[in-house]
């Protein structure tokens, strides 16, 4: 009996008109999570990563498409495969997708960036463990349609991805006080009369506690500026 | 007709499909790119072991400096006599060759025997001088630590020394692999006047400068520090039979 209402739900589903690919709901998918809806600031997940790989710019970069293309990608396939999926086994399936994209990935960035992969560790393969996933994965590919699946994973990665380059940005100009360039090499961001007057490189910076506090702070500022996130009582 | 979705026999079928085209494709991806990761962990090798011989190499001639600088491979059985020689391009597929021993595997081994480990060793000249590199691993607080440490002719000076660690904390142990802790080693002596091996000590406390048998430990990063001692005394007990045939003269006694 079950099977039959289900099979009645899709039809209900199908008939529904088609929308253009990039409808004001579609563009909801991807702005959503960059501010109202962050991952980071506001679910809070995946704090583990935007601590431990925040020190420079470019490993941060590296990390941010590297969750892009898994949340986009396994987005996709779970919901072209949403139909299918035994429920009782769904997810063991979610994450067997998830770990073999983000396999893919580490293999990847081992043979073509081997520099950066060895910084980045065990955190490429932890993208597995990474909620933010996982998260798209069970609460929206499994109910959604292929395209908007992919732009919600699009711009979930976004929102991972701008908040991890923020913190990067502030760790490495105020702790190293440059921001290095693989191929361009250390681009200054501080005056060298600053060193004169005695200012010195902030080590706290570059270990993980003060990513916390930054990100602390990128939570206080969107909170006081953004009204949907204020909280009522 | 319609697939009952929930049966047992439909979640088997849809797992094993699963697992096979997700197995496939994963090996796909790693034997089409294990040549690369290959040539990638080589060139890194390559590079540490010029580092200590002061060639500053980068991924893109790691290669050409290697085959210029470093004349010949040498691997040693425990008792220091030469097992096997190589010299001329690296073939990763010659277990034989000693660039191809990977010492971290062996030392932690438990299964292989002391007779059956092998000890590579690099032969280098570098601007007309003759240098020997020595690579060692051993056990720092939280996980591995290695190094290379290049000795000159007589088997005795360091000409100059590279450590390297998994985990160490950084700021304590994890400054092994600093300037300020590897450029004290140079100069230092292996053997003492009356040419018995005393190796080099990272002394807690400082290390007098004429002290020619240690250097100053980091404060904080006692066990590193003793890990690093320990795995020098260790490695060169092994090369001591070695050094002690084929030196020409023990200078600097």
């Amino acid at each position: 009996m079950s099977t039959a209402v289900a099979e009645k739900q899709e039809l209900v589903k199908e008939a529904v008109p088609r929308e253009s690919l990039f409808s004001p709901k579609n563009k909801k998918l991807i702005t959503d999570p960059l501010n109202d809806d962050n991952p980071i600031t506001v679910q809070v997940l995946g704090i583990c990563s935007a601590l431990a790989i925040t020190v420079q710019v470019q490993q941060a970069v590296v990390m941010s498409l590297s969750v892009i293309f898994v949340a986009t990608l396994g987005n996709l396939i779970i919901s072209a495969l949403r139909n299918t999926i035994p429920s009782r086994i769904r997810i063991i399936v979610q994450l067997v997708v998830v770990a073999a994209l983000v396999i893919i990935v580490n293999e990847i960035l081992k043979a073509y960036l081997p520099d950066i992969s060895e910084k980045l560790s065990v955190f490429v393969g932890l993208i597995i463990t990474n909620c933010i996933i996982m998260g798209r994965f069970e609460a929206f590919a499994m109910g959604n349609k292929a395209w908007p699946s992919a732009l919600d994973g699009i711009g979930n990665g976004l929102g991972y991805a701008w908040i991890l380059l923020a913190v990067a940005v502030v760790r490495e100009v105020f702790g190293s006080g440059a921001i290095s360039f693989p191929g361009v090499g250390q681009i200054k961001f501080l005056p060298a009369g600053f060193y004169e007057f005695g200012y010195m490189n902030n080590n706290l910076m570059i270990l993980p506690p003060m990513a916390l506090i930054i990100v602390g702070i990128i939570i206080w500022i969107q909170r006081s500026r953004n009204t949907k996130l204020i909280e009522q009582n | 007709m319609a697939i009952d979705k929930n049966s047992n026999s439909y979640t088997f079928v849809f797992a094993i499909i699963l697992v096979v085209v997700v197995g496939a494709s994963l090996s796909y991806a790693s034997l089409t790119l294990k040549p690369m990761q290959v040539e990638n962990s080589i060139q890194k090798e390559m590079m540490s072991i010029l580092n200590t011989v002061d060639v500053q190499a980068e991924r893109s001639n790691a290669a050409d400096l290697f085959y210029t600088n470093i004349k010949e491979r040498v691997t040693l059985n425990y008792k220091g006599e030469v097992i096997s020689q190589r010299s001329g391009k690296i073939d990763p597929k010659d277990v034989q060759d000693p660039f191809n021993v990977d010492v971290q595997k062996e030392y932690r081994s438990s299964q292989l025997s002391i007779e059956s480990k092998q000890f590579p060793m690099y032969l280098a000249e570098v601007n007309g001088k003759k240098l020997a590199i020595i690579p060692m691993v051993g056990k720092g607080l939280w996980g591995p630590i290695w190094g290379y440490v290049a000795l000159e002719e007589d088997f005795n000076t360091v000409f100059g020394a590279v450590f390297a660690h998994k985990s160490e904390t950084p700021g304590l142990g994890a400054e092994i692999s600093e300037a300020f802790f590897q450029n004290p080693f140079k100069g230092k002596k292996l053997y003492d006047e009356s040419g018995n091996l005393v190796s080099i000590k990272v002394k807690k406390g400082g290390a007098d400068d004429t002290d020619t048998h240690a250097v100053d430990a980091i404060t904080g990063g006692t066990i590193t520090s003793n890990g690093v001692s320990e795995m020098m005394k260790r490695t060169f007990g092994v090369y001591d039979n070695y050094f002690q045939k084929n030196r020409t003269q023990l200078t600097g006694l």
